[in-house]
C-alpha cells in the first residue's frame, strides 16, 4: 500500500531536484557559487525562445525548421534531467513561445497561433488555432515575442523594420522621417485578446506602448501585475554620423533599456537614445542630435535600469520559482544574445544577468549571473561564440532553462 | 607651471574635439580598406567573416569572388530578404550603396575580392560604371 502510494506519487510529481546531477564544469557555463547546471540536449537547430510545461516538458521555438519543423519537445523520462525523448512539430519557424491556460502559444513572424497541450502527451495537438494573424513579413526585426497577463490578454512585440527610421535606412548622414510613419503599425508592443481566434492587428490590436525598436526581450511580471521589456537599441551611430561619434562611442552607445511600461508610454524611438554614461535620454542624430543635445527626448520614458550598449536583449524572466536563494525570488533574468555592433572593438554580452527586485522596481545593481557561454577568450566577432544565450524559462521545481541560438543547447540552472 | 599651462591647452584640445570627432589619423595603405572600415566593417566584420543569421559572410564565396556585375549590383542596390552563401541562410538587410563613387565601389571591391582569403581580379570603376548605367536605365 505505501510503496503504491509512493509509486503514484512519483509517477505525478516532477523531476525533483536532489537527483539532478551537474554536467563537469556545469556544461561549460560559469555561475554563482552554490548553483549547478546540466546540458539538457543539444543539436536542436538554432534555438530561440523556451517554455517548459508544468510536468516539466520542454519546448523550443527554432529560427529556421529543423527537418521540415519548427518547434522542439522534449522530455525527461529517467529523472535525472536529460532529455530522453525528442520530437519535432508544426510547420513554422518561430521566436515566442509559452504555455499559457493548457495552450502553447507558439509566434511566428506573421501570425501567432496555439496548440492544445494533452494531458500526459509530449507532443500537443499539432493542429494549431490560429488567436492573431496578418502581421507584415519584415525584413528586419520580425520575430514576434509574447506575454501574457492576468485578465485574458496577449502582449505582442512588433519591431520596427529599421535602424533609425532614416529616410534611407542605414545609409551615413540620412535625416530621421519625421514623424516616423513606422510607429503606426512597427516599434512597439501591441496588446490582443489571449482566447480569440482570428484577430488582426489593423483591427483588434490596441498599441499599449511605441517608441521601441524592437523588444524581443519581454515578460508579465506577475507578483506586481506589470509588463517590463528590454528592447535592442539602435546601430551604427559611429558609422551614419562620423563627424560626431567614433568606434569607442559607438562600441558604448546607445545602453540597453529596461523598462516597466505602462497603457500609453512612449519610449523615445527612433526620435532618442538613452546614453547610460549620462544617464539620461539624448537626441538622436537622425533628428538633428550632435551626442549631446536633448531636444524632445525631456518627456520621454526613462527606464528602470541600464545595461551596457548592444548586449541584444533576446529574453527577459521574471523568477518565479521557489527554489533558488531568496534573493532570486521575483527578480529578473535577461538572456544577452551578445554583441556584433561593437566592431571593431570586442564583442560582448554572451551572458545571462540578473536584476533583484523589490515590488515593481530593482532593489540593486544587475550583476552577470551565467556566463562562459562563447567559449574561452575574446570573441572579436559573433560567430566565434560557441553558444549564445536566447531564451529563458523555469520549471515547475524552479530550476532556469537556457536555450542557445547556435547550435540549439539547452542547460538547466539548479541550486542543490 | 608649464606643465598645468600645457595641460590647460589639452584639456582645451580635447574639448575643441566634442561634437566633431576627427577620423583616425592612422595612415591606411588601401584605398579600397578606407572604404570597407567606413563603410562595410560594422556588419561584416574585421575579418570578412559576417554575422552568423544576419550578414554573410565575404570569405571564399562565388557571391565574391565569381560573377562581378551580380556583386556591383549588389553593392549599388542593396538586398533584403534571406541569401544563402556558402550553404548557410541569412536574413539581414543589405542597404543601397549608390552613394558611393564608381571609384569607391571598385577599390573596396578589389580590396574584397583580394583579402579575406579571396584571390579574384580586380573590379574597375569602369565596370562599375557600365552596371550604374544599366541599373538606373532600367
Amino acid at each position: 500500500m505505501m510503496a503504491g502510494l509512493l509509486l503514484l506519487t512519483g509517477c505525478n510529481k516532477p523531476a525533483q531536484t536532489p537527483r539532478l546531477t551537474a554536467d563537469p564544469e556545469n556544461g561549460g557555463l560559469r555561475l554563482p557559487s552554490g548553483f549547478a547546471a546540466l546540458v539538457v540536449a543539444e543539436n536542436l537547430g538554432h534555438g530561440r525562445h523556451i517554455a517548459v510545461n508544468d510536468n516539466g516538458d520542454i519546448y523550443l521555438a527554432l529560427e529556421e525548421l529543423n527537418n521540415g519543423h519548427g518547434i522542439a519537445a522534449l522530455r525527461d523520462t529517467s529523472g535525472d534531467g536529460k532529455a530522453d525523448e525528442t520530437v519535432f512539430f508544426g510547420d513554422l519557424p518561430g521566436t515566442g513561445l509559452q504555455v499559457h491556460k493548457g495552450y502553447l502559444y507558439f509566434a511566428h513572424d506573421t501570425c501567432v497561433l496555439r496548440y492544445k497541450l494533452l494531458p500526459g502527451e509530449l507532443l500537443p495537438d499539432t493542429r494549431p488555432e490560429t488567436i492573431i494573424s496578418g502581421f507584415t513579413r519584415q525584413y528586419q526585426h520580425a520575430s514576434k515575442s509574447i506575454a501574457f497577463d492576468t485578465l485574458g490578454n496577449l502582449y505582442v512585440n512588433v519591431g520596427a523594420p529599421s535602424n533609425a527610421c532614416q529616410t534611407a535606412d542605414r545609409t551615413p548622414g540620412s535625416p530621421g522621417m519625421d514623424p516616423c510613419p513606422i510607429l503606426e503599425m512597427y516599434g512597439g508592443i501591441w496588446r490582443f485578446k489571449d482566447d480569440v481566434a482570428d484577430q488582426t492587428q489593423e483591427k483588434d490590436g490596441h498599441r499599449y506602448a511605441t517608441g521601441l525598436r524592437n523588444c524581443v526581450a519581454i515578460d508579465w511580471n506577475t507578483g506586481v501585475d506589470k509588463l517590463y521589456v528590454v528592447p535592442h537599441g539602435r546601430d551604427q551611430l559611429n558609422q551614419f554620423f562620423p563627424q560626431y561619434y567614433d568606434d569607442n562611442d559607438n562600441a558604448n552607445l546607445p545602453a540597453e533599456e529596461f523598462f516597466l511600461l505602462e497603457d500609453g508610454d512612449d519610449c523615445g524611438w527612433p526620435y532618442c537614445y538613452y546614453d547610460g554614461q549620462k544617464n539620461q535620454k539624448v537626441l538622436a542624430p537622425e533628428y538633428g542630435g550632435n551626442g549631446d543635445s536633448i531636444g524632445r527626448c525631456s518627456g520621454k520614458k526613462d527606464p528602470i535600469l541600464a545595461f551596457p550598449a548592444h548586449y541584444a536583449p533576446n529574453d527577459l524572466l521574471f523568477y518565479s520559482g521557489d527554489q533558488f536563494p531568496e534573493k532570486y525570488r521575483n527578480g529578473a533574468f535577461i538572456a544577452f544574445h551578445g554583441s556584433w555592433n561593437r566592431a571593431p572593438m570586442v564583442q560582448e554580452g554572451f551572458n545571462v544577468a540578473f536584476v533583484p527586485f523589490q515590488g515593481q522596481m530593482p532593489s540593486g545593481d544587475w550583476m552577470v549571473f551565467a556566463d562562459g557561454f562563447a567559449g574561452s577568450g575574446p570573441v572579436n566577432n559573433p560567430g566565434d561564440a560557441a553558444h549564445r544565450p536566447t531564451g529563458l524559462a523555469v520549471g515547475p521545481d524552479g530550476s532556469l532553462y537556457i536555450s542557445d541560438s547556435v547550435h540549439g543547447k539547452i542547460w538547466r540552472v539548479f541550486y542543490p | 607651471m608649464k606643465y598645468s599651462i600645457l595641460q590647460g591647452f589639452l584639456v582645451l584640445a580635447l574639448f575643441s574635439c566634442r561634437g566633431n570627432k576627427q577620423p583616425s589619423e592612422t595612415p591606411i595603405a588601401e584605398p579600397g580598406k578606407e572604404v570597407y572600415t567606413k563603410y562595410c566593417l560594422a556588419c561584416h566584420q574585421t575579418d570578412g567573416a559576417g554575422v552568423p543569421g544576419m550578414y554573410p559572410t565575404l570569405q571564399k564565396t562565388d557571391w565574391v569572388e565569381g560573377d562581378t556585375k551580380r556583386l556591383i549590383h549588389l553593392v549599388l542596390n542593396g538586398q533584403q530578404g534571406e541569401i544563402t552563401v556558402n550553404g548557410t541562410v541569412f536574413k539581414g538587410v543589405m542597404p543601397a550603396h549608390q552613394y558611393l563613387t564608381d571609384e569607391q565601389v571598385a577599390d573596396v571591391l578589389t580590396f574584397i575580392r583580394s583579402n579575406f582569403g579571396n584571390m579574384a581580379a580586380p573590379i574597375t570603376p569602369a565596370e562599375v560604371s557600365t552596371e550604374r548605367a544599366n541599373v538606373s536605365g532600367r
